[in-house]
Formats: C-alpha cells, structure tokens, sequence
C-alpha cells in the first residue's frame, strides 16, 4: 500500500471514484483536492477520472452496508467541513472494513467529524427554512441566502412542497448556484452572478408591514438581544427583510426583466444565464 | 384607517400572549393549495424578536375592542388606549402575502371581545373561511377559544385551525374573582373540555375514515400568567400537571406579567417582569413532558417556591444526593434522565452507544453531555473525573457557579465616594 494524493474534478461521483481507484490500485490517501487547487507537492499524485459505472459501485456498496452512512456520506459531501472528502474517505474505509457497528457510537474518533458536520449541515438548513425571505417580482418569488454549508438540495423538498403552485428561485450567494422551481420541477445550477430587482409598490409595501410588524412585536420591557442573537445570529441578518437599510424599502419602477435564454420560461432574468457545470450536489448517482 | 397602522395597533395589543408555536402539525402540501406544516416536529421560527422571543405566526388581534374589564390586560375597556379592527378580508390577504415571502408560518388569530363572544368567534370563523377556502391556504393556524362561545361556534373553529388555545390566565379562582371580573373559572374550562373530547373523538373518526375532516390536529395549549397574583410555583405546577394529566394539553405557556398598568391589586408599574421565574417555571414543565418527573417531586409545602440559584433538576438531585451517582453503562433510560446535565437527546446517544461497546468518561462529552454539571452525578465504568473532590456544601457553590454567567447579570453600578453605604 502506497500513500497517495487524488485530485478530482469536485462532484460527489468524482469523489465517489476516488474512493474506487484507491481500492482498485491498493493506495491509502493522505488527501483529496479539487484539481482547479491542484498545487505542486512532494507526495506522488493522480488524478482521477469520473465514471458514473465506478460511483455507482461505490455508493450501492455503501448503501448496502448501512443506509445511514450513505446519508452520512451524500450529506457530508455538501459540509463546510475543511477536508470533508478525506474524513468521508476515511468513513467509508472504516465502513467496510469494520462493518456499521462503530455508526452507533457518537463519540467514535472518526465518525465523530463528520456527524458534527452534519448536524451542522442540517442545523443551518432547519434555520434557513424560516429565515429565507422572498419577494415578488411579476409573479415570481425570489431569494437570496449566504450559508456556510451547501444546503439548497436540503431545502429542496421542504419549499416545493410549501410552494407548490408557485415558480420560485432562491439564489445561495456563497456556493454560487440557485435553485430554480418552475411548473412543479426543481433545479439546482451554477450560477457566477446574479442580482435582485429593486422592488415595486405592492412588494415595498409588504415589506414595510412586515417590518413594522416585527419592531412591534417585541416587549420592550423583556429587551434581549442576547438571547436573539443566540437564536439567529447575525450573519443571516444580512439577507432578512427586518434588518435592512431604508432604500431597501423604497419602491422602484424598474425596466421588465428579460428572461435569459437557458433559464426556465418565467423566471425574471439573473445576471448571467446558468452554464453548463457539475452535476447538482445531492443528487444521488 | 389604512392597513399598517391597524396592524402596528392590534400587534401592539397581542404581543402578550406567549405562545408562538407552529408545532404538532403534519398536515402535508396539497395539489392547488399553498403551504404546510410537516416543516419538522418543532416547528419552524421565522424569526427572533429583539425580546428574544421567536416570531413564527402572525400575531394579531382580530379587533382590541373588549367588553370585558380584566384588571391586567391592556386592552381593557377601561383603558384608554386607541382601537382598531381588521376586516376579515384584510387580514387574510395580509395572512397570504407575509406566507407566500416566507416571513412567517402562519396565522396566530386572536381577539378581544366584541359585543358578546359568540359574535367576535364569528368574525374569527370568517377570516379563516376566507383563508382556507377562498385563498386555498394550508398552512397552520392557530385560534383562541374565547371562554363564553357557544360549543358548535368553537366546533367551526376547531376545524378550521391546527391548534385551539383557551387562556386560563390567573392560576387561581381566587385570582380571577379580584382581576378579571368578567370571567370564571367554569367559562374557561369548558371550551378546554370540549375541545378535550371532540379531538379525541376525531381520533376515533380517523381510524374509520380515512378522509374525516380534521379538529384541531396539532391539539390544544394554553397560557399562565406568573406574578401577578400571590400564587406559589408549588400551585403553578401543580395546576400545569393537571391540566397535562386530565385536559391532555399540549403545551402550557407562561407568561411573566409586564406591569402595564396602575393598578392597586396588581403590582407596582416599576416592578420587573419576573423572568427568572418564569425560565425556572418553564424548565420544570420540560420535566414534566420529557424527563418523567412530577410535581410533587420538585417542589413541595416547605418550599413552594423554585430556588433562583440552581435549575429544578439540580435542586432535586442536590436534595436526592442517595440517588447518585449513576453508572453510565448499566443505568437506564429513566436514571440517566434524572442525572443533571445529560438531557433526552445525550441519553439516547448513551443508550446507542451502550449496545456496541463500554461508554467511557471522555465520550460523554462528545456525546453532548454537559460535564460541568454531570461530572459530580456520575460514573463511566466505575471511575469518576480524576481529582475530583466535593461536598454536598461545594457542590451546590460549583453548581451555581455553573450556571452564573448563562444567566442575565445585574447591571453594574459606579460607586460613589458621597453615597451612603447600603442607601
């Protein structure tokens, strides 16, 4: 057995397939890096070419030793956590050698990474649920979020389901890319830049009721913004209606928007149209 | 009177009233409808308000009229505060537009008494008409029983909403008598009663037809006000456990009394709300819920009152020192609960790991248990934290020095040379 470093192209199968080729050429891997980062080092080095047939194999190998690290690994995979294919790698190594049993064990030294991640994962997810604001912009709701983690396919489900005879967008600054929902399907895309229209007079209005409604709510005897801040803190606060700045609030008339050319039909036009990149994060291959 | 100050008034008017839950319900999206409420079992906060407190539905009053003259409430008619009244149009086209920008997850709909109650429960009934059948919304609502409606108006209610709540407000009869004239205690219980048997008769509905229209899925709650009349926690609690145990509620809310207005029965207006009361009132109602303990258990005649130094449990296991410490590897579920520091989710994990291999102290902490609290109540194979060393005198110190700086600090006062000392 070999120590080795594994480049991949950055989508959860060519992670997938670095999992594979380690077994199929019997080399341990020391780390697992994009190949745009690719930097010259010491330690040998290769790079790995995606197979769909070779993630296949991977994933349904782990699926069948337990469901629950699938979860683990396809979850993890969308983290924030620094390094998260090696300690995912590592998982998997774990997995097939030792068999599910250590997965009940919370504390496990190398579960225990990954489990905080995800927890970490899901917990920003279940607070974006609430803390996404849209707005209306000739029929179509629109968002924008800064999360640490990729949590887009996380909220998938939950606002299709919500919004389900709606057409809707929510843009995720951070990672790059945006789901876009039209006509009961859902997408998520690369997408480099993208900026929101100023809002007409129906939708400012709303937004200064919404305001108002949130200042009045609070009892000013019970004043905590501890406490609040504990709860949200502040780097959601940047795309929540209550916090913003006046101009936020004043009505634009503003030139229609264009609908982009590869964009769903009836979405307003985002910067640029989406380019054909990876495949989007979660999906299962 | 245009929308947004009808709103900034009947908001003004409602933000007493504690509950704020979007939780119990599993109501799941509909072709043609918008919205649901299988969000997760806890329910989902919107946002957090400068007080704190989680903003998850819209709050309002359907109107802050009131005929009633409740010696607490600011809306009383007695006060002279300014008035205002939605429409029931109004308010569920506000109710949609906030649902559909995901600014909230619901509607909380409450209201004062206009003429009679029956009446203000009919204007209720109509804005959740209109919410329900004309906008198609199947998101959560959550309505007040206002005591004193006729049973088939709190019927159309309950199968309108997701939650039904009937405020008990003062915890003693004696309490309602002297503040809030207008009602009694029997007005209160009997909508609490009847919402009681009809969700368990809708249960039954359930298992027949698979499609019987729904009562108040997401069951019943109510609130508490805590200081503004004499009553002991010991009575408090006591009266949270029953109405847990006989009226099956799911959640009983608390509210420290702001002291709105001057009052000789009431508390001064310069008086604090009692929030660390109503934090140690709340955290034995989570004993209560989750951990399997009783009332009788965390307080009694000889001290009626919750100590403000130490939570509940701490207080127990310090008056309960026999019981401890417990083994991580051989206690169950019910022991493990009862150890100060390890809470439902820790004991589970315990419990898990338990089947695979020993728990070892270092674990524990991994695994979410709050060892500054814990290390002196347990034990991981026999072995306890090295060095180690307390007495039931100490350990009371280091568990309220444990607890010291999550809790608000006094403000801190520049002293002066003139003062006199202890004026």
């Amino acid at each position: 057995m070999t120590e080795m470093v594994y480049y991949y192209d950055g989508s959860f199968e060519g992670f997938l397939c670095c999992i594979f080729d380690s077994y199929a050429n019997k080399e341990i891997l020391t780390a697992i890096d994009h190949d745009e980062d690719a930097m010259p080092t010491l330690f040998a080095t290769r790079s790995i070419v995606t197979d769909r047939d070779h993630a296949n194999r991977v994933f349904r190998k782990v699926v069948k030793c337990s469901p629950y690290a699938a979860e683990l690994l396809r979850k993890g995979f969308l983290t924030c956590l620094p390094e998260k294919e090696l300690h995912l790698y590592r998982m998997v190594v774990k997995l097939l050698k030792e068999g599910p049993d250590f997965l009940r064990n919370f504390s496990d030294e190398i579960l225990y990474p990954v489990i905080t991640a995800v927890r970490h994962l899901n917990g920003e997810a279940h607070l974006l649920k609430g803390f996404v604001r849209f707005s209306e912009l000739g029929g179509v709701l629109g968002s924008e979020i800064e999360p640490k983690n990729r949590v887009l396919p996380i909220l998938r489900s939950h606002f299709c389901a919500r919004y389900r005879e709606e057409t809707f967008f929510i843009y995720d600054r951070t990672h790059k890319e945006a789901l876009f929902y039209v006509a009961g399907k859902a997408v998520i895309r690369p997408l480099e830049y993208f900026q929101m229209a100023p809002p007409d007079e129906t939708e400012a209005n709303y937004r200064i009721l919404w305001k108002r409604f949130y200042d009045t709510i609070a009892i000013k005897e019970r004043y905590n913004p501890r406490c609040r801040q504990t709860q949200m803190p502040k780097r959601y606060w940047n795309t929540m209606t209550e916090f913003q700045d006046e101009s936020y609030f004043r009505p634009q008339s503003s030139p229609a928007a264009v609908p982009a050319p590869d964009v769903p039909a009836g979405i307003s036009a985002p910067g640029t149209p989406p380019a054909p990149g990876p495949s989007a994060p979660g999906s299962v291959p | 009177m245009d929308i947004l100050e009808k709103l900034t008034i009947l908001t003004d008017a409602a933000k007493y009233d504690a509950a704020c839950t979007s939780s119990g319900g599993t109501r799941t999206s509909k072709k043609g409808y918008i919205g649901n409420t299988s969000s997760s079992v806890a329910g989902c906060c919107h946002s957090f308000s400068a007080d704190g407190r989680c903003v998850t539905l819209l709050k309002v009053l359907m109107t802050n009229c009131c005929v009633y003259d409740c010696k607490y409430c600011v809306n009383r008619r007695s006060n002279d505060t300014r008035r205002a009244a939605f429409n029931p149009e109004e308010l569920a086209d506000l109710t949609i537009n906030f649902y559909r920008r995901n600014y909230i997850e619901g509607l909380f709909l409450s209201s004062g008494v206009l003429r009679n109650p029956d009446y203000t429960t009919e204007r209720m009934i109509r804005t959740l008409r209109i919410l329900r059948e004309t906008y198609r919304f199947n998101g959560y609502i959550h309505a007040k029983a206002i005591p004193g409606t006729s049973p088939e108006l709190v019927e159309q209610l309950g199968l309108l909403s997701d939650r039904l709540s009937v405020n008990i407000e003062l915890p003693s009869e004696a309490g309602l008598r002297t503040l809030a004239p207008d009602k009694t205690k029997q007005a209160i219980l009997a909508p609490m009663r009847q919402i009681q048997t009809r969700n368990q008769q809708n249960k039954e509905e359930l298992v027949k037809y698979r499609h019987a229209p729904k009562f108040a899925p997401a069951g019943q709650s109510t609130q508490l006000i805590v200081g503004a009349t004499p009553d002991t926690d010991l009575h408090i609690l006591r009266l949270t456990q029953g109405l847990y145990d006989k009226y099956r509620l799911k959640r009983v809310f608390y509210s420290a009394y702001v002291p709105v207005v001057e009052h000789a029965l009431l508390p001064a207006k310069d008086v604090k709300p009692p929030l660390l009361r109503e934090h140690r009132l709340y955290q034995a109602d989570w004993l209560l819920r989750f951990y399997g303990f009783r009332a009788e258990e965390l307080l009694d005649d000889h001290h009626p009152d919750f100590d403000p130094r130490v939570d509940p449990k701490c207080s127990w296991a310090l008056n309960h020192l026999d019981f401890f410490p417990v083994e991580v590897n051989t206690a169950d579920y019910e022991a493990l609960l009862r150890v100060p520091g390890i809470g439902v989710t820790s004991a589970r994990r315990i419990l898990t790991a338990r089947r695979v291999g020993r728990v070892h102290l270092e674990d524990l902490r991994r695994m979410g248990v709050v060892m500054k609290r814990a290390q002196y109540f347990l034990t991981a194979s026999g072995k306890m934290p090295d060095g180690l060393r307390f007495t039931p005198d100490s350990l009371l110190r280091s568990l309220i020095a444990a607890e010291q700086p999550l809790l608000p600090q006094q403000e801190m006062v520049q002293l002066s040379l003139f003062d006199s000392a202890g004026a």
